[in-house]
C-alpha cells in the first residue's frame, strides 16, 4: 500500500473550499434553526394540546426521519407537483443550494426546539413565581425571566446539536452539492485515491469540530459568568 | 392512500435489509461500545489512548464520511492483503457488511461514553464485596458490574439507537437496497419522487415508533431486579 502524500496536498485547496460551503451552510442554517425555534417551543410548552400539538407534529417528523429522506423529498420529490413547479419559489427550490439550506434549518430547528423546550420547562418554577408577583406580564416574564435562563440551561445540549450539524451537512454532497465531503468524491472520483482524500477530508472535519469545541467553551464561559467562583 | 404502483412489497423488501444493517450495527456497536468502556477505565495508559483516540476520531467525523471509508477505502486494504495470501483479484466488502461496520463502530464509539457512565455509576462497595467472595475480575464484570450497567445504560442506549436507525438511509449511497434505494429504484420507473419519499419517511416514522414502545419494554427488563414498592 503506498501512501500517497502528493495527492493530499494537491486537492487541500479543493477540500478548504469545500469547507467554506460546508461551515456557510452549517453557521447560517444554525443561526435561522436557532431563531425560529424560540417561538415554537414556547407553543410547545403550552398547556392547550391544540396549540403544543403544531410544533409537536412538526419536531415529531423532523426528529423521526432521516435528514437524506427530508433532503431527497425537498430536492426530488417537490419537482412531482405542477403547482410547485410553477410557483414563483421554484428557482429556489430547483437549486440543490437552497433546498440543503432549507432543509438543514428545518431539521436542526425541530432539534433545537425540543432543546429549547426542555429548558424551558426547567427553568425553576420559584423564578416564575417571583416574577408574577412583583407584576410582570407575559411579555416580560419571557424576555427577562424564562428566556435567559432557558438559553443557558439549554447551552451545553444546543453545543451537542451544532455538532451533529456540522456532520450532517456532509449529506449536502448526495445532492450534488461540493461541500467538504462532495469536494473529497469529486477529487477520488479522478484520482482513486480513496483513503488519502478521506483521510485529509477527516482531518478538515474533525479540525473543525475541535475549532468549534473550543470557542463554545469560551462562549459558554462567558454566558455562565454570573456563576463563576469568585 | 397513497399509490404504489405495484412497488408496496418492494418497499417492504427495503425495509427488511433497514433492519438487518440496523440489528448488525447495533450488535457489532454494542461489543466495540463495552470494549471500548472498558479500554477507557482499565488503568493502563496504552489501553486509555487507544480507546480515547477511537471514540475522539469517529465522533469528529461525519458518519456518511465513516460509511464511504469503509465502502470505498477498504477495498485497498483488503485486496493488498489478499494479496499477501497469494490471492491476487480485487477484494471487497458488499454494500451490507460496510453498511453495518461503519454504523456499528460509529455507534460504538457513542456506546462507550454510555456505558462507561453506566459502568462507573456501580458502587465501589459492590465490586470490592464482589472481589472478597473470591471472584475473577470476568466474574466481577460479568455477574455484577454488566447486569446493572444495563439498566443505566439502555436509555442513553435507546436515543443511540434511534439515530442509528435514522443513519441506516446513508448506506444508500453505496448502493445498498434498503428504504431509500428501493424508493430511488422505484422512482425511476414511475416519476413520483414525492410519493416513495414520503412513504419511506413514513416507514422510517412507523420503525421509529416502535423501536421507542421496545425501549419502553428493554428498560422494564433491565430494571426487572428493581422492584419500586409503594408502602
Amino acid at each position: 500500500m503506498n501512501w500517497n502524500w502528493e495527492v493530499i496536498f494537491a486537492s487541500l485547496p479543493q477540500l478548504l473550499e469545500g469547507s467554506l460551503l460546508t461551515l456557510e451552510l452549517v453557521f447560517i442554517s444554525v443561526l435561522i434553526g436557532g431563531f425560529l425555534s424560540v417561538p415554537l417551543a414556547i407553543l410547545r410548552t403550552s398547556e392547550n394540546p391544540l396549540v403544543s400539538g403544531i410544533p409537536l407534529f412538526y419536531t415529531f417528523f423532523f426528529r423521526g426521519t432521516p435528514m437524506l429522506v427530508q433532503l431527497f423529498l425537498f430536492y426530488y420529490g417537490l419537482a412531482q407537483f405542477d403547482s410547485v413547479r410553477e410557483s414563483f419559489l421554484w428557482p429556489l427550490l430547483r437549486e440543490a443550494y437552497w433546498c440543503a439550506l432549507i432543509v438543514f434549518t428545518l431539521n436542526t430547528c425541530a432539534y433545537t426546539t425540543e432543546i429549547m423546550r426542555g429548558a424551558i420547562q426547567a427553568v425553576p418554577r420559584g423564578e416564575i413565581e417571583a416574577a408574577q408577583a412583583i407584576g410582570m406580564n407575559r411579555y416580560h416574564l419571557y424576555r427577562r425571566i424564562i428566556l435567559p435562563l432557558a438559553y443557558r440551561i439549554g447551552l451545553p445540549a444546543y453545543s451537542n446539536e451544532i455538532i451533529l450539524m456540522l456532520k450532517g451537512s456532509a449529506l449536502a454532497s448526495t445532492i450534488t452539492l461540493l461541500d467538504l465531503t462532495g469536494m473529497a468524491r469529486t477529487i477520488i472520483a479522478r484520482t482513486y485515491m480513496p483513503i488519502e482524500v478521506f483521510f485529509a477530508a477527516g482531518c478538515i472535519y474533525l479540525l473543525l469540530t475541535f475549532l468549534f469545541i473550543q470557542g463554545y467553551r469560551l462562549f459558554e464561559r462567558r454566558m455562565m459568568r454570573h456563576q463563576k467562583p469568585i | 392512500m397513497i399509490d404504489l404502483q405495484g412497488f408496496g412489497d418492494q418497499l417492504l423488501f427495503g425495509a427488511w435489509m433497514t433492519l438487518k444493517v440496523a440489528a448488525g450495527g447495533l450488535l457489532l456497536g454494542l461489543l466495540l461500545g463495552i470494549m471500548g468502556a472498558l479500554f477507557k477505565l482499565s488503568g493502563m495508559r496504552a489501553l486509555y489512548v487507544l480507546g480515547a483516540g477511537y471514540t475522539t476520531i469517529i465522533r469528529g467525523l461525519p458518519e456518511l464520511l465513516v460509511v464511504l471509508v469503509i465502502y470505498f477505502g477498504s477495498a485497498g486494504v483488503l485486496t493488498q492483503i489478499a494479496g499477501w495470501f497469494g490471492h491476487d483479484g480485487y477484494v471487497e466488502l458488499s454494500p451490507l457488511a460496510a453498511g453495518i461496520i461503519a454504523l456499528g463502530i460509529s455507534f460504538g464509539a457513542y456506546a462507550t461514553e454510555v456505558f462507561r457512565g453506566a459502568i462507573q455509576a456501580i458502587p465501589k462497595g459492590q465490586i470490592e464485596a464482589a472481589r472478597a467472595c473470591g471472584m475473577s475480575n470476568p466474574q466481577v464484570f460479568f455477574r455484577i458490574v454488566l447486569p446493572q450497567a444495563w439498566r443505566i445504560a439502555i436509555p442513553g442506549l435507546g436515543n443511540l439507537f434511534q439515530v442509528l436507525l435514522k443513519d441506516t438511509s446513508l448506506v444508500s449511497v453505496v448502493g445498498l437496497e434498503e428504504i431509500m434505494r428501493k424508493s430511488q429504484i422505484a422512482i425511476s420507473n414511475t416519476k413520483e419522487p414525492f410519493t416513495f419519499y414520503f412513504t419511506a419517511a413514513l416507514i422510517y416514522l412507523s420503525i421509529t415508533v416502535i423501536v421507542m414502545i421496545g425501549q419502553r419494554y428493554a428498560e422494564r427488563w433491565a430494571s426487572r431486579g428493581l422492584v419500586r414498592r409503594s408502602e
